[in-house]
């Protein structure tokens, strides 16, 4: 169970990307987060795994405090969340299986994986990730001669690596064409099927959150303006989400 | 309306183009002056003349050469002609030998007479000279004239006799030398050649010194790395005091280290024993104090019984490295006399073994630095989690007032070191307890569980010495080292490798602040520390930077190497200043030669590799 308590962050500009933000997420949910560009989505997840240091409010997990939790304890937590981005964020010029056993920075002894030295069972356990996601023939190649979708899917076998029992996704596939955006987002739903696993994912297109998500958070300029099922968002929630002006299309 | 405002803006306008050319012409005028530019002096008979003959030696530089044989032969003849009409006798005609013919064989000063040698070796040359008096070996010589010889062996010129008159018989003397083998090299070829691989080495090492220790200070003049880098103030003073005793402690213990393994003895087997099981010893203990992955932390006597191994581990590797600097000096010592002209080869590993000696303390005082810096960094950081903010408060007032105090008594004995003040009131009490008020007033002022940003402090830091050193060119730096070290390579080697050091820190550090984020970001969501992350997510992107600005380093050093020796620094530069001082301009044009043959083809191969890389 994740419970995000009253959330805040302004920004060192003085931007208030979140303003007292409250939701919980029950262990094995797949809740989408929804909303314009610049209505906190990405700062929202970065909090949960403090990338970003939320100024008030309180995270916990599993009854723990992610937001008191100091460098070392925010390690041993960091490592049970998995993350997936817009744009990957792969390390280019390394190879796939480099990319993928990174996963596994937070549990390997430092000394060892400085030299690049991972035991056996982390190579192996690569592989059966890289196999799972469908690019383990492309493991000993460079991490940028992939394809968008396939990058993706590297991104989402680091995130298994983690053993994670949360997978943080920020817009996984919005620069991806819409074929693909399938099949990444339906590798993420196996995920939190199949494994139990619980998926924040952040995303743009309304068809994306009927088809997969459990449950849907939505912020407006920082603001949560809807928490629900899918199917409860009428028209008039669509536009304290979207803006008055927005058009329902599709 | 706007008319107007055209036409009222218009004159003063132009009245300030006017005084603003005028300043531009003043300031070129006096520009003029200052640097005298004076083309009068380019005109002047003597200046070009001096300019010609610069330009034909360097025209022909001094690489190669023949041996030579001379001709020496003399004709008589009588200026003026005497009284009694006597004529000097006529040379041995034979067609073996060479001899001249004088016409007329006698004439008066001023006249033009004939002179034709025959029998001389072909293709010889050198002067004809009037040679006075009835010595034939008379050194004063008056008049000269050049004669070249044809394939024959025969040559005609003439000559105008000097007002030189004498009733005894004077000479004409023909010195014509002549190629003999094929051509070889000069000396100053040879010479050359010597301090060009001097400079290219001297170049080479100042590179890769440079870089080596300029990729640890790029990243902490990196702000996107250090900037996340906050500690609260406990843990700040601690390890401000770990760094000094660690490094104390270290060098101390390295060095018993040291003698320990030179009371075991330089033989080689023992060395070559040693150098061999000691990393496999290392090996063993951190197979088992570092377990490959650890889901939870053990119990604690456990880690201390970790904590000892490694430690052991790390005296065994410090020892391992005596061992092999006594192993290499030895086995270099040995090579040296037996591999005869690959000599260098033995003195190189010797040289190396005596490197390693010398370092290894030092290396094991910044590995202990860093370690206890660090532990007690952590311990701080513990502590500020454990601690009340009003217990942490009156610790940090201690602990930062020592940490304070000692940092200022370590820069003012560095002060005193250096200007040798002497007074331990300015140096030592006096910083001491500025320090130590500093730490308080710190400690004082700050809340006690804030993350300080330690991190941007240290970029500020390093960046100001950057900076600072970076604008002090490296000839100046290699006269400084030339005082410190004396005249040659040496000087050169640490001039350029500090001008190198801060110059790629700086082009680094721009390399790191540009790389992107992203991956940053998702290595650290993994769970990664700082140092993993730096390995797992920054190094690989700034490797092709960092290869393309060590190979333009390269370039540069390489320039600079050719002239540093004009201060001292070693390599041809000192060769080239010697020549040019001496007007030997045709050694000058020799090295100047080697200069551009070596900076184009470095130039070419680092080109090459290059594309090769990147
Ligand atoms: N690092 C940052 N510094 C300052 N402002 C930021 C930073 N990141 C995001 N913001 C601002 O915070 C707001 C929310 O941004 P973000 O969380 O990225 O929204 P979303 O992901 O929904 O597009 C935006 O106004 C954005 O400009
Ligand atoms: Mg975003």
């Amino acid at each position: 169970m994740l419970q995000v308590k009253s959330l805040t962050k302004i920004y060192d500009g003085g931007v208030k990307a979140l303003d007292n933000v409250s939701f919980e997420v029950p262990d094995g949910q797949f809740l989408a987060i929804i909303g314009l560009s610049g209505s906190g989505k990405s700062t929202l997840l970065r909090c949960i795994n403090r990338l970003v240091e939320p100024t008030a409010g309180q995270i916990l997990w599993n009854g723990e405090d992610i937001t008191a939790a100091s460098q070392d304890e925010m390690r041993r937590i960091r490592r049970r969340i998995g993350m997936v981005f817009q744009h990957f964020n792969l390390v280019h010029r390394s190879k796939v299986i480099t990319n993928v056993l990174a996963g596994r920075l937070g549990y390997v002894n430092p000394a060892w994986s400085l030299m690049n030295r991972f035991p056996k069972e982390d190579i192996e356990k690569a592989i059966q990730k890289m196999k799972r996601v469908g690019i383990a023939d492309k493991a000993y190649q460079r991490a940028d001669e992939l394809s968008g979708g396939q990058q993706q899917r590297v991104g989402i076998a680091r995130a298994l690596m983690q053993d994670p029992e949360m997978i943080l996704a920020d817009e996984p596939v919005a620069s991806l064409d819409p074929v693909l955006a399938h099949s990444i987002m339906t590798h993420l739903e196996d995920i939190n099927k199949k494994d139990g696993i619980t998926v924040l994912c952040s995303l743009h297109f309304l068809d994306l959150v009927h088809r997969y998500a459990g449950r849907v958070v939505a912020l407006n300029e920082g603001k949560l303006v809807f928490e629900g099922l899918p199917k409860d968002i009428d028209d008039k929630k669509f536009k304290d989400i979207y803006g008055r002006d927005a058009e329902r299309v599709g | 309306m706007k008319n107007k405002n055209d036409r009222k803006a218009s004159p003063w306008k132009s009245i300030k183009v006017g005084l603003a050319s005028l300043l531009v012409m003043v300031i070129l005028a006096y520009g003029f002056q200052i640097t005298k530019i004076n083309l009068e002096e380019l005109r002047s008979k003597q200046r070009q003349e001096s300019l010609i003959r610069v330009a034909r030696a360097l025209a022909k530089p001094d690489f190669f050469e023949y041996d030579q044989v001379e001709e020496v032969i003399n004709a008589p003849l009588f200026v003026p002609c005497l009284t009694d009409g006597s004529l000097p006798a006529m040379p041995n005609q034979t067609a073996s030998n060479p001899y001249l013919v004088i016409t007329p064989a006698c004439a008066n000063p001023g006249d033009t007479i004939q002179v034709e040698g025959f029998n001389f070796a072909s293709k010889a040359s050198g002067p004809l000279r009037f040679v006075p008096g009835n010595d034939p070996n008379n050194v004063v010589t008056l008049g000269r004239v050049n004669v070249e010889t044809d394939s024959t062996g025969y040559f005609i010129a003439s000559m105008i006799l000097p007002d030189r008159q004498s009733t005894d018989m004077q000479y004409i003397r023909a010195s014509l030398r002549r190629n003999i083998g094929l051509p070889h090299l000069t000396q100053t070829a040879h010479d050359t050649w010597d301090k060009i691989i001097e400079t290219v080495f001297l170049a080479l090492l100042a590179t890769v010194f440079g870089t080596i220790l300029a990729i640890p200070l790029s990243f902490l003049a990196a702000r996107n790395l250090m900037k996340p880098v906050k500690s609260p103030l406990i843990s700040i003073s601690l390890s401000a005091l770990g760094w000094p005793i660690g490094i104390a402690l270290g060098f101390l213990i390295v060095r018993e280290v040291g003698d320990i393994s030179n009371a075991i003895g330089s033989n080689i087997w023992i060395n070559l024993a040693s150098v061999v099981v000691s990393p496999m010893l290392i090996w063993l203990g951190m197979r088992w104090a570092i377990p490959p992955e650890e889901i939870n932390p053990p119990h604690l006597p456990i880690r201390l019984a970790r904590l000892g191994v490694l430690l052991l581990g790390v005296l065994v590797g410090f020892y391992g490295f005596f061992q092999l600097a006594s192993l290499t000096k030895i086995v270099g010592m040995n090579l040296r006399g037996a591999l005869g002209s690959f000599g260098f080869l033995g003195n190189f590993l010797f040289q190396v073994g005596n490197i390693v000696a010398l370092l290894t303390p030092v290396l094991g005082g910044l590995v202990a630095g860093g370690a206890l810096g660090s532990f007690l960094g952590r311990i701080g950081q513990q502590g500020s989690e454990k601690l009340s903010a009003k217990g942490l408060k009156t610790i940090n007032l201690f602990l930062t007032s020592i940490a304070g105090a000692t940092i200022l008594t370590l820069l003012g004995l560095l002060i005193n070191w250096l200007y040798q003040i002497g007074n331990p009131l300015y140096t030592l009490w006096g910083p001491m307890a500025v320090g130590g008020l500093l730490g308080i007033l710190l400690a004082i002022f700050s809340e006690a569980k804030e993350a300080l940003p330690i991190g941007m402090v240290i970029y500020f830091i390093t960046r100001t010495i950057l900076n600072a050193l970076r604008s002090v060119e490296a000839l100046i730096m290699a006269i400084v080292f030339v005082i410190a070290v004396g005249i040659g390579p040496f000087a050169g080697v640490l001039a350029l490798g500090l001008h190198t050091i801060v110059s790629l820190a700086k082009l680094y550090s721009e390399q790191v602040e540009s790389i992107m984020s992203g991956p940053l970001e998702a290595v650290q969501a993994t769970g990664a520390n700082r140092l993993q992350t730096i390995v797992y997510a920054v190094i690989p992107q700034i490797i092709p930077p960092y290869i393309s600005y060590t190979m333009y380093r390269w370039d540069i050093n390489v320039r600079m190497s050719t002239i540093i020796g004009f201060v001292g620094g070693g390599g041809i530069g000192f060769l080239l200043q010697q020549n040019i001082n001496l007007l030997n301009y045709r050694g000058a044009s020799a090295q100047m030669v080697a200069i551009a043959v070596v900076v184009a083809s470095m130039d070419y191969i680092s080109s090459v590799l290059r594309e090769k890389t990147i």
